[in-house]
C-alpha cells in the first residue's frame, strides 16, 4: 500500500478543556461525574458563558456555588435550569475545593451554539 | 567555665557522637547511609561525618576556643542498621539552624555534601534524606507559582496536564522546530518542551527558536480554544544570558520557561525562580545529571533530597521519572518523593523512603513530571501513580504516531481523558486498562492506531536502587 494512503489527516478541533476530546457523555455518565464531585466533598458550582467568551477566566456564576449540597438530583436540576435560561451558552460544572482554592473537577455539560 | 587549649588529634566521637541529644524543632536533620573502611568503629565514622560536614577539622585548633563550638557543631545522635546490609549503617545528624544562610540551598549542600564525601575513613557515603526545619523553609522563596496558581493561569482542572518534548532533540532549524510545536499543541497537548540539550546552538539560536515557538503557541490557542504553552529553555552559559532569554520569553507573552537546575546550579536556579515570581512566569525544571548523583545505592545523594532542595530553590514542575517507562525509578520511592514535592506535610514512612516528618507549611507545591519512554498503554498506570497534579510527557509516544505528532497528541489526550473519566466513575484503572482504552479507541482512530503501534513495547528491567527493606 502506498505510504500516503495509510496516513490520516488530523483536523484541529475546537475544544473546551477537560473531556473535550471525548464523545458527548450520556446522562448516566454525567451523573457519575457529578457523584464523584460530591463524594470528594467539593462544592458543585455551575457557570455559563456565551461561546464567544469561552477563553475568559470568569464565566458567569449560576446563583452561588452549591456549598454542602449532597443531593445529585438538585445539582442536575440546577444544571438543566441554567441550560434552559441560557440555551445558547456553554454550561460547565466545577467541583470547587476550598482547601486548595482550586477546582478538583471541571467540565462542560451543555455546549452552546456559536 | 572556660576550656583549655589542648593541641593534637582527638577522636571525633568524643565531640560529635551524642546519643543522648534530643534534636530541636529548629535543627536541620540529615540521614546518611555510611559505609566505613573496615575496622573503624561505627560511632567514630558517624561522628566524623557529623564533624566534617559542620564545624570540625582533623586537628584541634586554638581558634575553636574563641567561640562556643558546642552551640555550632553538628551532632550524630543516632545510628541504625540498614535492613539486609551488614557493611553499611544509617547515621542521623542534627545541625543547628545558624550553620546555614537563610534561603540558601546552595549553602546547605556545600556543608552537608561537601568535603565529607571524599573523606578517607569512608568507603561510601549517601545522603538519604534531610528534614528541613520550618524556620529554614520560611526563608526560601520556593516555587514561583505553585500548582493551584498554574492551574488557574493555564485553565486546566481535574486532570493531569499533557506534554511532550520536541524531537529530534537536536538539529532542527527554528522554523521546523516551531512546526513540530504547533502540530503537538493543535493535536491536544497542553505543553510542549525544549529538550534539555537545546540551549542556543549553531543550527538554532535561541532568539530564532523563541519567535517561531511563540507563533506556534499563539496559533494553536486560537485554533483550539484552549490555553497552551511551550517550555522555553533559558539554561545558558552565564546568568546574564539566562536572564536575557527569560526577559525575551516574557516580551513574547509566553507563559512558561525552563531551567536545568543541577547542571545550571542551585544559585542560578534560585535567582531564576525569584525572577519568575516577580514576572508571573511559570518555571519548568529539568534534572540532567541527577542520575550521576542519585543512582548508586551507597554513594551520592538520594533524589528525594534533590527534590526537596528544588522545592526550596524554586520550580513549578520537576521531572520525577515515570516508574513504568524507560528510566530508573521504583514505585514506592517515587510516591515518597512526589509527596515531598506536592504535600504540605509528609509523615515519616520508611516504606516510601521518607526518614523524617517533613512540614512544608505554606510552601507551594510542584507538579510531578513523568517523562521518558511512555506511551498510551501506560496511561492508566500513570494516572493512578501520579494523580492529577502531574504533567505526563510522551515524546516518542507523540511524534512516533504513524500519522504524525498532531494525531499522536490527540491519541494521548483521548487516552488521558478516558482514564480520568473512568477513575472518577469508580473504575480500577490498572486492572481494567485494556477495556478502558479499547472503549475510548472506538471513537478515536488516532488512539486505535497508537495502541496498535506500541502494543509490544515494554521496559522491564530491575531497578538498580531499591528501598532498603
Amino acid at each position: 500500500m502506498p505510504f500516503q494512503s495509510t496516513v490520516g489527516d488530523y483536523q484541529t478541533i475546537q475544544t473546551l478543556e477537560t473531556f473535550g476530546f471525548l464523545p458527548a457523555m450520556s446522562q448516566d455518565e454525567i451523573y457519575e461525574q457529578i457523584a464523584y464531585i460530591i463524594a470528594q466533598g467539593w462544592s458543585p458550582t455551575i457557570e455559563h458563558v456565551h461561546p464567544s467568551g469561552s477563553m475568559r477566566n470568569y464565566w458567569v456564576l449560576w446563583k452561588l456555588p452549591f456549598f454542602g449540597e449532597k443531593d445529585l438530583n438538585v445539582v442536575v436540576s440546577e444544571l438543566e435550569a441554567c441550560h434552559r435560561a441560557y440555551p445558547d451558552h456553554h454550561v460547565r460544572i466545577t467541583g470547587y475545593d476550598a482547601y486548595t482554592q482550586s477546582a478538583g473537577a471541571c467540565f462542560v455539560v451543555f455546549e452552546g451554539r456559536s | 567555665m572556660s576550656k583549655k587549649y589542648d593541641a593534637g588529634v582527638k577522636e571525633y566521637r568524643d565531640t560529635y557522637w551524642t546519643p543522648d541529644y534530643v534534636p530541636l524543632d529548629t535543627d536541620l536533620l540529615a540521614c546518611f547511609k555510611v559505609t566505613g573502611q573496615e575496622g573503624v568503629p561505627r560511632e567514630e565514622v558517624a561522628a566524623a561525618v557529623a564533624a566534617e560536614s559542620s564545624t570540625g577539622t582533623w586537628s584541634t585548633v586554638w581558634s575553636e576556643l574563641l567561640t562556643d563550638l558546642d552551640f555550632y557543631k553538628g551532632r550524630c545522635y543516632r545510628i541504625e542498621d540498614v535492613p539486609g546490609d551488614k557493611e553499611s549503617f544509617y547515621a542521623f545528624v542534627a545541625y543547628p539552624l545558624d550553620l546555614f544562610e537563610e534561603g540558601s540551598v546552595t549553602n546547605v549542600l556545600t556543608s552537608l555534601v561537601g568535603n565529607v564525601f571524599g573523606f578517607k575513613a569512608l568507603r561510601h557515603l549517601r545522603l538519604e534524606d534531610i528534614r528541613f526545619p520550618l524556620a529554614f523553609i520560611k526563608t526560601c522563596g520556593g516555587p514561583p507559582n505553585g500548582i493551584a496558581v498554574e492551574r488557574d493561569r493555564m485553565n486546566k482542572y481535574g486532570r493531569p496536564l499533557l506534554g511532550c518534548t520536541i524531537k529530534p532533540k537536536l538539529g532542527l532549524s527554528g522554523k521546523n522546530y516551531g512546526r513540530v510545536v504547533y502540530e503537538c499543541l493543535r493535536g491536544g497537548l497542553d505543553f510542549t518542551k525544549d529538550d534539555e540539550n537545546i540551549n542556543s546552538q549553531p543550527f538554532q539560536r535561541w532568539q530564532n527558536r523563541f519567535e517561531f515557538v511563540a507563533e506556534a503557541v499563539q496559533t494553536a490557542e486560537q485554533e483550539t480554544g484552549e490555553r497552551k504553552g511551550h517550555y522555553l529553555n533559558v539554561t545558558a552559559a552565564t546568568p546574564e544570558e539566562m536572564y536575557e532569554r527569560a526577559e525575551f520569553a516574557k516580551e513574547l507573552k509566553q507563559p512558561i520557561i525552563m531551567h536545568d537546575y543541577i547542571t545550571g546550579g542551585f544559585t542560578a536556579n534560585t535567582g531564576l525562580a525569584k525572577w519568575c515570581r516577580r514576572n508571573g512566569m511559570l518555571l519548568h525544571i529539568h534534572r540532567a545529571m541527577h542520575a550521576v548523583i542519585d543512582r548508586h545505592p551507597k554513594h551520592g545523594i538520594h533524589f528525594r533530597v534533590l527534590a526537596k532542595c528544588l522545592r526550596l530553590s524554586g520550580g513549578d514542575h520537576l521531572h520525577t521519572g515515570t516508574v513504568v517507562g524507560k528510566l530508573e525509578g521504583d514505585r514506592q520511592t517515587t510516591l515518597g518523593f512526589i509527596d515531598q514535592m506536592r504535600e504540605s506535610f509528609v509523615p515519616e514512612d520508611r516504606s516510601r523512603g521518607n526518614f523524617f516528618d517533613q512540614d512544608w507549611s505554606s510552601m507551594p507545591g510542584v507538579f510531578a513530571v513523568a517523562s521518558g519512554g511512555i506511551h498510551v498503554w501506560h496511561m492508566p498506570a500513570l494516572v493512578t501513580i501520579f494523580g492529577d497534579d502531574s504533567v505526563l510527557q510522551f515524546g516518542g509516544g507523540t511524534h512516533g504516531h504513524p500519522w504524525g505528532s498532531a494525531a499522536g497528541a490527540a491519541a494521548n489526550r483521548v487516552a488521558l481523558e478516558a482514564c480520568v473519566k473512568a477513575r472518577n466513575a469508580g473504575r480500577e484503572l490498572e486492572r481494567e486498562s485494556r477495556e478502558i482504552l479499547s472503549e475510548a479507541a472506538k471513537s478515536s482512530p488516532e488512539l486505535a492506531i497508537a495502541m496498535e503501534t506500541w502494543k509490544e513495547i515494554k521496559f522491564e528491567f530491575e531497578t538498580v536502587d531499591k528501598l532498603d527493606v
